[in-house]
């Protein structure tokens, strides 16, 4: 304690009180939108570069200021993608995810900028313009995922309401078990129609049901609509089936919402290893037919 | 009758074993007296598999038998082995009853014994004090002669019994072994003290067990249980686990049922089985009888023992639980001593000698260990009333420093809860943190840091030595101890502290002669969560300020009332209606459990008259105060929709700890996309294991606190760690050492669920080779099953350990957590900071 006592401790302190003071905003606003500014500049000066500058013939990829646009798009490109790899490694290093998917924004949309001034609105049947379409592509499904981290977080947490996953899928189970013994007074086709709802996944339904939280097969659905409200037994069984579809809203509704928040990654990543991998190919031809 | 030994030790726990061997090693004739027919009854009624532990790690063992950490089994074994190995005489089925001397009657030499009865009368017998031999009578009858007793019969003490009808039936038993022994049972349990209330859930944890466990509390509060306890126990009563029977006593019980009465009248319900733990009787009668005083009519007091551990009763000595050390090594190097002091070894030093002469050898002035103990003790005012071995123990948790004159001792902002006492020189208080020349001295005899201690907030002011300067840094354990040992020093600590926070109040100007009337008419005050200590619209006149804990100001607005401002400790409040006569304006409540100073108003009043400056002070800090809440009372009118948000959030912020954390995680649902980033950095930070859980916890307008630790300002995680591994760290943290010894005591503690036991994991491969390889199981926390598979592959599992958040000690750039967050959902902050209007209305995105 002697030397701590000495020292005010390691000096983390005036760090932390400004984390503990300040650090409420999202990506987007990060710094003040730094990265906003730092992604105008550049595309203000590269625009600015692509009018002054005489490039002669005319404007391509393969004049000097064409060959700068192109490495800094490169560079960019490169950069963004190290993100994945960011974000699974926390140390070492006093970074902040949150600074890197702000900077990863913002960079990544004053990509269109650089990358389409690099074709100089050269289009073609080639691997230069199938690298550029897989950018633009990476960048569009990247401007969906901006979209969705903005909007949707509020209504998973909405649907949420308090509950964990596990906890959802315990209700589920406790609803199941009082559904089993309600239904023991039931005749053969309703008590058949609650062993089917009782029976099917919990995780039923492909990948199209999932984004939009349709469920046509539902065999708790069906199970309501097949039950007669006459007895005692039935009525109780329509209420804990009303409870059912309820709880499997909620699991479906977090699982929709979750889904959307996911989707456009399976598109964005492997689009961008394939820009990767079309990139190299446009640089090596560029550099092997100069 | 026998012949005369040269001495008998009552007891055979780690103290008596000892004692015994060392005593068959200096072929002294002895005998071990043990009431029971095995030796160390206390651990040997330890429940089945019980790890014990062997703190303080760094105290040398001074002893002919081993012991080391270990389970119970291991350590009985190698005790009775050793004993036997030893030529050990060991009586066993001897219970003593009356010890008593039977040489001539010592002049002058009259033991006062007082005993009270329950309605409060006491009763004063004298007995007069015989020289040895002792004769020792036990309950058998027979008689053992000796020279010198030992005595080392701990303080367990006898059970009190259940006196009703049937109470001597077999199932009736007053200690629980292994709650996993008995199935199917219908088990009731008499008494809620802690042993009840473990026993119980104990009992009906596995509900594989099917007991019908019911638990009988003869009132309706539980006064002798921790609050975590008793919180634990009645969330099983809720999940209906057992069954909490309040205002029940047993009337009779027969086999296979037991008849309570209660408020409802009698009832007669199936029991198979009765564990009744109705506390101990202290074995203060027989050790009073035996001649021995005791240090006081305190029940916690121990016997008045000299340097060499010899009561008043010459030729008696007392060591072990019942001398005041209750650790199994202090016991087994106590008897080793008692038995060399017995043969003659005077100038035998303690085994702690090493480690406390550590302690002073850097010091200037050459003493010996007894001159530096002395030389504190007689100059620290607080530590006059402690006699040499008490300053032996309390020097163990301490620390003696010296510093030159200008050196820093601490710092403002730096974290600690030590209390410092100036030995000799003197200190400067830097009162003014823009101004470091404006200084306040305190003096030699004095204490400082007192303000840390109590409110475990940062240090308000640096402090550097004066001239040069001997301090002794007493650990907040320490402290605490001190406190409860010593009325006085309890006493001199909570009027420093009164008086230097009247002082701090208003900044400098005042002098301790100006508040001397204020700090005579304080009084400190306990308030529970939510206690109210000002009513808006009363016209009392006290003025108050936050000890220790916080408060939270709120104001009728319409129905609804309004969340105004957060107090910490250090805060002071009511002044509004003593400056300007008026009634409250608000009403204040404790948002955690607190301690307030209570000031009359009219003192206060007085100061402000004596002193104009103050005046202006206080009537400046006044009015921002009335402006913030005519603020929100304005925006109330125009935005009542952010007035609510914000009063309602602050609110449900208190609610879950917030009022007493230091520094916590809060995750802003807005922008939480769910992705779990930060629980998997936090188990990549620290040894694979998260510290979190991102989605368990309370949400509230969409802003969520996870299970996540607090870092409290008083961690209840603390209050009750065997081996003191809890800590805070020089950050702030509260953190646990390696030093853990897994009882799980701090995660029983811990009101919001945030430690968890488990096995550190083997190391995973790294990232290059999962993201190219596949190898292993990838970022974040493995699941159970490749940890246990991992950790067999390396020769099984490690033991479990209690595990936390330590705020990321030690890690570039600060908590994982909140770094690892893509979006900037995950905040970690402060209730002072962030309990604001600004801050809670503020638009993130």
């Amino acid at each position: 304690m002697a030397s701590q006592a000495k020292t005010g401790g390691t000096g983390r302190f005036s760090q932390d009180e400004r984390r503990r003071d300040s650090d409420h905003v999202s990506f987007l606003k990060h710094k003040g939108f730094r990265w906003l500014w730092i992604a105008l500049a550049i595309s203000g000066a590269s625009i600015a570069g692509y009018l002054l500058i005489d490039q002669e013939p005319r404007p391509n990829g393969g004049t000097w200021y064409g060959y700068t646009l192109g490495t800094i798009g490169f560079g960019l490109i490169l950069w963004l993608s190290l993100l994945g790899v960011r974000k699974r490694r926390i140390n070492p290093g006093a970074w902040s995810l949150k600074a890197w998917t702000s900077a990863h924004v913002y960079l990544g949309l004053a990509l269109t900028v650089v990358g389409t001034l690099h074709t100089g609105f050269q289009i073609g049947w080639n691997v230069h313009t199938l690298a550029y379409v897989l950018m633009l592509l990476v960048i569009i499904t990247g401007i969906y995922g901006v979209i969705v981290y903005a909007t949707l977080p509020a209504s998973l947490s909405a649907n949420r309401k308090e509950m964990t996953r596990a906890q959802m899928l315990d209700a589920l189970t406790a609803i199941d078990r009082q559904l089993e013994s309600a239904a023991q007074p039931l005749a053969r086709a309703e008590a058949d129609l609650v062993i089917a709802a009782l029976g099917q996944d919990v995780f039923y339904g492909g990948a199209l049901a999932r984004l939009t939280g349709s469920y046509p097969g539902c065999k708790t659905a069906r199970a309501l609509r097949g039950m007669g409200g006459a007895t005692e037994a039935e009525a109780r069984v329509t209420a804990l089936l009303e409870k059912r579809r309820e709880q499997l809203a909620q699991i479906r509704g977090a699982l929709r919402i979750r889904a959307m928040l996911e989707i456009w990654l399976f598109i964005h990543i492997p689009l961008t290893v394939a820009l990767i991998a079309a990139l190299t190919a446009h640089v090596i031809s560029v550099f092997y037919y100069w | 009758m026998g012949d005369i030994f040269k001495v008998a030790i009552i007891g055979s726990g780690p103290a008596g074993l000892s004692a015994a061997a060392r005593a068959a090693a200096l072929g002294l004739s002895h005998v071990l007296l043990e009431k029971t027919d095995h030796l160390s009854d206390t651990i040997y009624k330890y429940q089945k598999g019980k790890h014990v532990m062997a703190t303080p790690s760094n105290l040398v063992l001074r002893s002919d038998i081993d012991f080391e950490a270990g389970k119970r089994e291991t350590i009985l074994g190698i005790w009775d082995e050793q004993i036997g190995g030893h030529k050990v005489n060991v009586k066993y089925h001897a219970e003593a009853k009356a010890i008593r001397g039977t040489g001539e009657a010592i002049a002058g030499s009259v033991q006062q014994i007082v005993t009270r009865a329950r309605d409060g009368t006491k009763n004063v017998t004298e007995l007069q004090r015989h020289a040895p031999p002792y004769a020792i009578e036990l309950t058998n009858g027979e008689v053992v002669m000796a020279e010198n007793v030992v005595l080392a019969i701990g303080t367990q003490g006898n059970p009190n019994l259940m006196r009703c009808p049937g109470a001597d039936l077999p199932h009736v038993q007053y200690q629980l072994d292994d709650p996993t022994e008995y199935v199917d049972e219908h088990i009731v349990i008499v008494g809620t003290g802690d042993a009840g209330i473990e026993n119980a859930r104990g009992l009906a944890e596995d509900p594989a067990q099917r007991n019908t466990v019911s638990i009988l509390n003869r009132g309706t509060e539980f006064p002798t249980a921790k609050p975590a306890n008793v919180s634990a126990l009645m969330a099983d009563h809720e999940a209906g686990k057992l069954t909490v029977r309040n205002e029940s006593e047993t009337k009779a019980i027969e086999p296979g049922f037991i008849t309570l009465t209660t408020r409802d009248g009698e009832i007669r319900i199936p029991c198979d089985r009765i564990i009744a733990r109705i506390g101990s009787a202290p074995p203060r009668a027989f050790v009073e009888g035996c001649g021995i005083e005791f240090t006081s009519e305190d029940r916690g007091a121990f016997p008045k023992l000299s340097p060499v551990f010899e009561s008043t009763a010459p030729g008696i000595f007392v060591i072990g639980a019942l001398a005041g050390y209750p650790l199994i090594k202090h016991c087994m190097n106590q008897g080793h001593d008692v038995i060399e002091f017995i043969n003659g070894n005077t100038a035998l030093k303690p085994a702690d000698e090493p480690i406390i002469a550590a302690k002073f050898a850097q010091l200037p002035g050459n003493r010996s260990t007894e001159e530096w103990l002395e030389f504190l003790r007689a100059n620290v005012s607080i530590l006059n009333g402690m006699n040499p071995l008490q300053m032996r123990e309390f020097m163990l948790d301490s620390e003696a420093k010296f510093y030159a004159p200008g050196e820093v001792i601490f710092e403002r902002n730096a974290p600690g809860s030590s209390l410092f006492g100036i030995a000799s020189g003197s200190v400067a208080v830097e009162v003014n943190p823009a101004d470091p020349s404006i200084t306040i001295p305190i003096e030699a005899g004095s204490i400082f840091g007192e303000v840390g201690l109590i409110s475990g907030r940062r240090r308000g002011a640096t402090i550097r030595a004066a001239e040069d300067t001997i301090v002794v840094e007493i650990s907040r354990l320490a402290a605490l101890k001190l406190q409860s040992q010593v009325p006085s020093a309890k006493a001199a600590i909570q009027r420093i502290s009164i008086e230097r926070q009247l002082l701090q109040m208003f900044g400098s100007g005042l002098t301790r002669e100006d508040v001397a009337p204020l700090v005579e008419a304080a009084r400190v005050e306990e308030k529970r969560a939510g206690e109210i200590v000002v009513t808006e619209g009363a016209d009392d006149k006290d003025i108050f300020i936050i000890r220790r804990g916080s408060m939270i100001v709120e104001k009728q607005v319409g129905e609804k009332p309004v969340f105004l401002s957060y107090l910490p400790a250090g805060s002071y409040f009511g002044e509004m209606a003593v400056i300007d006569g008026s009634a409250r304006t608000a009403t204040v409540k404790a948002a955690i459990k607190s301690e307030v100073i209570r000031l009359p108003g009219e003192g206060f009043l007085a100061l402000l008259d004596k002193r104009p400056a103050l005046r202006e002070r206080a009537m400046k800090d006044m009015a921002g105060r009335r402006a913030t809440n005519a603020f929100i009372e304005s925006r109330k009118g125009e935005f009542s929709g952010a007035v609510d948000l914000y009063s309602q959030t602050a609110q449900f912020l208190v609610d879950n700890g917030i009022g007493e954390a230091t520094d916590v995680l809060l995750i802003d649902e807005k922008l939480c996309i769910g992705c779990d980033n930060c629980e998997k950095a936090c188990a990549d930070s620290h040894d694979g294991l998260s510290r979190l859980d991102r989605e368990a916890g309370k949400t509230y307008a969409h802003l969520h606190v996870p299970t996540s630790c607090r870092h409290c300002e008083h961690p209840h995680c603390m209050a009750d760690c065997p081996p003191n591994a809890i800590k805070r760290g020089p950050d702030g943290e509260v953190f646990i050492d390696e030093t853990c010894i897994g009882c799980g005591n701090c995660q029983r503690n811990c009101p919001y669920g945030v430690i968890r036991m488990d096995a550190k994991p083997p190391k995973k491969p790294n990232l290059l080779q999962w993201m190219l390889f596949g190898k292993g199981p990838g970022p974040g926390e493995a699941s159970y099953s490749w940890r246990k598979k991992a950790a067999e592959k390396e020769g099984g599992q490690k033991a479990k350990q209690a595990i936390k958040c330590d705020m990321c000690s030690g890690i570039d750039g600060g908590p994982a957590c909140v770094r690892a967050c893509p979006t900037g959902a995950a905040i970690r902050v402060s209730p002072d900071k962030f309990l604001t209007f600004a801050k809670l209305t503020e638009d993130i995105e």
